[in-house]
């Protein structure tokens, strides 16, 4: 009562003065106009310089054509492999009390301490022609350097931790009350993942596909070691930028530039559409 | 069904959450695991439930060895503490869980299984809420619907850990009338754990009081109040 009647404009007390909240939101509108929209702006702008129609033209190139066919299989590849990986770490982290739990929680976030170009160096040392394991596997006619199996190996390295991470927080928090009730009443260990933990971890797997899906489909360090860059084979979208823009190529880099941001903005949408589509039901079982 | 215990221990890494403890349990009793928090009662019953291995011991129910039996073979009815209800299905497939999850072989009829459903439901008094999910429940009637999913599998016992433990203070002496009428309707050799040493001596017809993983006294709750075993039952039940 004391504040009312001292203050009777006063709002809520979280509300700043009009000035303040006014610099803030310009300081908060400026960066995002900088570092988010106007890359972005530009990105499109660059590749429409000579209109639509070079653009279109410079997608019909069979390399550009190769690396989005390369990146989309890559990505097809990694990201159902890295959920199944991610969903069985959580899964045994969150779970089960074992031996050496923090050593995995600890190897899980390696990919994102290493710089990826070391990453990719692993991988070629590991699988090189030059090592014994790569000789042989080129002996055998599996190339895995310089070759799809490399971009892949590279990309599940890179986005391991992507669907683990997302996954692991949430696990923790939903503890294990609820399998063991499974348990207890009758359910196997595999028909309470099924319809216990599956159904309660879905929208966290979600997100957590979706961001791999956009690092697997963006990659470029340890993949532009592994890949060679051979043109039109084993060069996946961004090296493909990479390369055309080097060559003064401006309008095919960013047109394909485009293209990857396209497919990031898809995912981005897919999100939030499912976001307001199931917020009923995510708000029932209490989930983000 | 009688449940015996024979010298259960139970130890993680270095401490010790059971010293061997015996006990014998009749058919049919309502028995109170009472004891402070850290006194190996949870411990205890989810040892009985299967859902934690004993480091030695023995268990029988009804003089046969139970120590190979799986969690999902033990058959026990167990109501968990936070009742664990499952977040994302309604109050019915809830309760409706453990007939589903039965071998096809003796898995009930879609028809049979909605019938058992509607029976329990009305047991536990609740008979609208089956559409309901978990989030939309009031403390008191997740309690009653965790009972119901956990009669559904025809238990061979049932085991409570802290049931009343959330709930306030009116809502958990009707509850308490309701565990009494259900245990006395299914004739269900029953064990709860609770730190309430009111709650034990109102509702059990057996305590078992317990303490740093050891038991200190079991007796009718009569008994322990007139002839407290030691000094700590004799504190703890002032208390």
């Amino acid at each position: 009562m004391t504040f009312a009647s001292a203050n009777p404009a006063a709002g809520p007390a979280t509300s700043e003065r009009l000035p303040v909240r006014l610099a803030l939101i310009a300081l908060a509108c400026t960066g995002l106009a900088i570092l988010v929209i106007a890359p972005l702006v530009v990105v499109f702008a660059e590749a429409l310089r000579d209109g639509w129609s070079a653009a279109l033209a410079s997608l019909g190139n069979p390399d550009a054509r190769s690396a989005i066919r390369l990146t989309l299989t890559v990505a097809a590849i990694a990201v159902p492999l890295n959920a199944v990986f991610g969903i069985a770490a959580a899964w045994a982290i969150t779970k089960f009390d074992f031996r050496g739990k923090a050593l995995l929680i600890t190897l899980i976030d390696l990919p994102f301490s290493v710089s990826p170009v070391v990453a990719g160096l692993c991988i070629v040392l590991l699988f090189g022609a030059n090592s014994t394991l790569g000789g042989w596997l080129v002996a055998q006619g599996h190339p895995v350097v310089f070759a799809l199996p490399g971009i892949v190996l590279a990309t599940l390295f890179i986005t391991f931790p992507f669907v683990a991470r997302e996954l692991i927080p949430l696990m923790i928090e939903q503890g294990r009350a609820e399998e063991e009730a499974a348990l207890t009443l009758g359910a196997t260990g595999w028909r309470t993942f099924r319809t216990v933990t599956l159904p309660n971890i879905r929208w966290a797997l979600l997100y957590g596909v979706l961001l791999c899906n956009a690092r697997a489909m963006g990659e470029f360090g340890a993949v532009a070691v592994v890949s060679g860059k051979i043109r039109g084979q084993t060069a996946t979208m961004p090296i493909t930028i990479e390369m055309l823009y080097n060559e003064y190529l401006s309008v095919a880099a960013f047109t394909l530039a485009a293209v990857l941001a396209l497919l990031a903005l898809v995912t981005l949408a897919l999100k939030s559409l499912l976001d307001r589509q199931h917020a009923d039901q995510i708000a029932a079982i209490g989930q983000p | 069904m009688h449940i015996s215990i024979e010298a259960i221990a139970k130890t993680f890494g270095v401490t010790n959450a059971l010293h061997p403890v015996s006990l014998s349990i009749p058919q049919g009793a309502l028995v109170a695991l009472l004891g402070p928090s850290g006194s190996g009662k949870t411990t205890l019953l989810r040892i009985l439930g299967g859902l934690e291995q004993p480091t030695a011991g023995r268990i029988l129910f009804d003089g046969q060895d139970v120590g190979r039996l799986s969690v999902q073979d033990r058959r026990a009815g167990f109501v968990f503490q936070s009742y664990a209800l499952f977040r994302h299905m309604t109050v019915f497939e809830n309760v409706a869980y453990g007939l589903r999850a039965r071998p096809r072989a003796t898995r009930p009829a879609p028809a049979a299984i909605a019938q058992r459903v509607t029976d329990l439901l009305r047991l536990i008094q609740l008979p609208d809420i089956g559409a309901r999910y978990p989030a939309q429940l009031s403390g008191g009637q997740r309690q009653r619907v965790a009972l119901a999913r956990a009669l559904a599998i025809d238990p061979r016992m049932l085991l409570l850990d802290e049931p009343f433990g959330a709930l306030d203070a009116q809502v958990r002496k009707d509850l308490r009338a309701g565990l009494r009428d259900i245990h006395d309707q299914t004739g269900l050799t029953t064990i709860f754990v609770t730190h309430d040493q009111e709650e034990a001596m109102t509702l059990a017809d057996l305590v078992v009081v317990m303490s740093m993983g050891r038991i200190e006294q079991i007796g009718r709750p009569k008994e322990i109040r007139q002839a407290p075993a030691n000094a700590f039952v004799r504190a703890f039940i002032a208390s």
